[in-house]
């Protein structure tokens, strides 16, 4: 047995290797089926269904009943693979279709989130991911548990990891929904249980093992489907042979046009569900309150990043302490690699729709001649554009022209003029990048419930087969519900991705932070800061969000996780100082944290 | 002091260090990107190339330079792991 899984993390090379260049060919097989005459609606049918298939199989080839297997993919990832399912478990549907979009819309102000998203790697690297995995844990509140002691600390440490993660889950699933839903024409309702089903093929046999190969899949999918329409319209469209590296100019030349068409100047008259109108400045960074906005959010996003648990569990699968500090730097870089992408592509979509120089420029030309254009009628049809003529001049202008942030990366193909084989891949990626994402969120709760509370707190006598189907049934009872919520479409009372940054920083950041450099950090410090960090965030969210209070400082129901994990940092300091220091064992197992050598912490007790 | 506190000690110097260099590229020059926006960087506005492009590289090669130097310090002291 131990041989033949040598033999398997040597091959992985190899393995994912002919993985990738089969889902090459399948792509090129495409490309010559619709030149033969294969309708679009079929490529997209075969993209989904033989992408969601693979993954399954990879899912059902992992099945295992070892608990070591199940929670943490047996610790034999090597740091690269982990990289790439790490980057997978963290670009949602939400960065995949979203964030080129979220720039275009937003310029300068969004990039908070890039910045954010990408610096918060520095913090893991630097605060958490060595450490933990020399620790031992299975999941992130056995780490809280375990360090702290105690049923409490471990029970908080579920609580807020359930809340922040579930927040989320409902987005991703709502995501595989939609996507699934439009490629394979069935209404939404139906497409977020065929999402989910994709999902728990891919998690429910083989846990974290299963979820771990079928990510590092799903990253191959996404990435592709991310560059490879990025580098064809480039080059199609004369921008440069790698756009990411050239766009500089291009950058230039869309704060000319933004004038020359009065962004921000004009503002939209009418509104349309689900619409906007560009009036954000592209460059315009401001001053004062607009980059302490730009920092607050950043802050949030990174020290989110550092508390998110479906993130941090990816880093017990290493060999060892150092395989776990160089998969966060492999773990940057795969991600580095899309998201330095996306304003490169929010830029030239931008050109191309302000230029009039450009044959596909639309701002300033009749609003007959838009009105023909094919891809203005699809996505019009489908109502994720829309065109008004406001002021009734016949001429569009750049307030009478709505559309969905999508559509920057759903419609580059079309605009761009590329065959419908790229946009059957391009739906592909999005459904890889929100399923690899569901997938960890909802293994990282299904986890924390069925070892945190079912095996440590309520029958700690458990059998490994009793806590394993626990875990499978938790997984699908879990699936099932965000499969709910998605369904009833409350995207408006849910809120936002950024919610479940905010909830993670206000319980966790500390908590995880301090138990490791901070020695005289207690049970009672690391309790009353959970618990006050994670209520005082949520009443602040609940006061500026429904209750009708003005933010404090701009700190608005986006950066929330600043009061509580400010209220969590404090308490924390000031409870553990008052009451007696941690006893001699929980001092000794900070200091064998700190060294990479030896056995992990928990080795003897699991 | 023991070799664990010591080692333990530059560990955290070097953590320091590597913390202010993120604080800078993520939150410190943001509140200056107006101005930087004002000089450009291979035909970017540099407030908007940071925020786009360049923080997001000093990220990778921070990570890369946190792990190199504390592999040498865990072995300087002898705690590195077995291979």
């Amino acid at each position: 047995m131990e041989q033949a899984k040598k033999t398997f993390i040597e091959m992985l090379p190899k393995i994912y290797g002919m993985y990738t260049g089969g889902f090459i060919a399948f792509i090129i097989l495409m490309a010559i089926l619709e030149q033969m005459g294969l309708g679009a609606d079929t490529i997209g049918i075969l993209f989904i269904v033989f992408t969601v298939v693979v993954y399954a199989g990879i899912g059902w080839l992992s099945r295992t009943m070892q608990v070591e297997a199940y929670y943490v993919a047996g610790r034999q990832v090597p740091a690269l693979f982990n990289g790439m399912a790490t980057a997978a478990d963290w670009m949602s549907g939400a960065s995949f279709v979203a964030m080129a979009g979220g720039i275009y819309f937003g310029g300068h102000g969004y990039l908070a989130f890039l910045v954010g998203w990408t610096g918060g790697y520095v913090l893991v690297a630097s605060l958490m991911a060595p450490y933990l995995r020399k620790f031992g844990c299975y999941t992130v509140p056995d780490f809280i548990g375990t360090r702290y002691g105690g049923n409490l600390a471990r029970l908080l440490g579920v609580i807020v990891l359930v809340v922040a993660s579930f927040t989320y889950v409902t987005a991703q699933i709502n995501a595989t929904g939609t996507i699934a839903a439009r490629a394979l024409q069935i209404p939404f309702e139906v497409g977020v249980w065929f999402g989910l089903f994709g999902i728990l093929l891919c998690s429910m046999l083989g846990g974290m093992r299963a979820v771990t190969w079928t990510q590092v899949a799903q990253y191959i999918v996404l990435i592709i489907a991310y560059l490879i329409p990025v580098f064809w319209m480039s080059n199609k469209q004369g921008f440069g042979l790698i756009p990411q590296l050239v766009y500089g100019e291009a950058v230039q030349r869309v704060t000319e046009l933004e004038q020359m068409h009065q962004v921000g100047v004009l503002k939209p008259t009418e509104s349309f569900a689900g619409l906007k109108a560009l009036t954000v400045p592209f460059v315009e960074a401001g001053t004062g309150m607009s980059s302490w906005k730009f920092v607050t959010l950043a802050f949030c996003m990174m020290a989110g990043t550092a508390s998110l648990p479906h993130i941090l569990m990816r880093y017990f699968t290493t060999p060892s302490v150092k395989s776990a500090r160089r998969s966060v730097a492999w773990s940057l870089f795969f991600i580095f690699l899309l998201y330095f992408t996306a304003p490169a592509l929010a830029t030239f979509t931008k050109l191309q729709i302000l230029d009039p120089n450009l044959a596909t420029g639309i701002i300033g030309k009749s609003i007959a001649e838009v009105n023909a254009i094919d891809w203005i009628q699809k996505w019009s049809a489908v109502k994720f554009l829309a065109i008004s003529d406001g002021n009734g001049d016949g001429i569009l202008q750049i307030n009478e022209f709505f559309m969905r942030g999508d559509i920057v990366v759903l419609a580059t193909p079309e605009i761009a003029g590329l065959p419908y084989v790229i946009s059957g891949l391009v739906a592909a990626g999005g459904m890889a990048a929100a399923m690899s994402t569901a997938d960890g969120l909802l293994l990282a709760i299904a986890n924390a419930l069925s070892h945190d509370l079912y095996y440590k707190i309520i029958d700690p006598t458990a059998e490994t087969a009793k806590r394993l189907i626990a875990a499978r049934i938790l997984l699908v009872v879990l699936g099932a519900a965000g499969a709910f919520v998605a369904s009833l479409k409350l995207t408006s009372i849910l809120g936002a991705v950024a919610w479940a940054f905010d909830f993670a920083m206000s319980g966790l950041f500390f908590p995880l932070v301090l138990g490791v450099w901070w020695k005289r950090a207690n049970r009672q410090g690391a309790v009353a800061g959970m618990l006050l960090g994670f209520l005082s965030g949520t009443w602040y969210l609940y006061m500026v969000r429904w209750g009708g209070m003005e933010p404090w400082l701009g700190i608005d129901h986006l950066r929330f996780g600043i009061i509580g994990c400010a209220v969590n940092l404090v308490t924390m300091i000031v409870v553990s100082l008052a009451t007696e220091e941690p006893d001699e064992a929980t001092q000794k197992m900070v200091d064998e944290v700190r060294i990479p050598k030896g056995e992990t912490v928990l080795a003897a007790s699991h | 002091m023991g070799d664990l506190e010591q080692h333990w000690a530059e560990t955290r110097s070097l953590t320091t260090w590597i913390l202010i260099v993120w604080f800078i590229f993520s939150m410190g020059i943001f509140f200056f990107a107006d101005s930087l926006n004002s000089m450009t960087f291979f035909g970017w506005p540099l407030g908007f190339y940071m925020a786009a492009q360049g923080s997001l590289v000093i990220f990778v090669v921070l990570i890369v330079v946190l792990n190199t130097k504390q592999e040498k310090i865990d072995e300087k002291y002898g705690v590195a792991e077995d291979e």
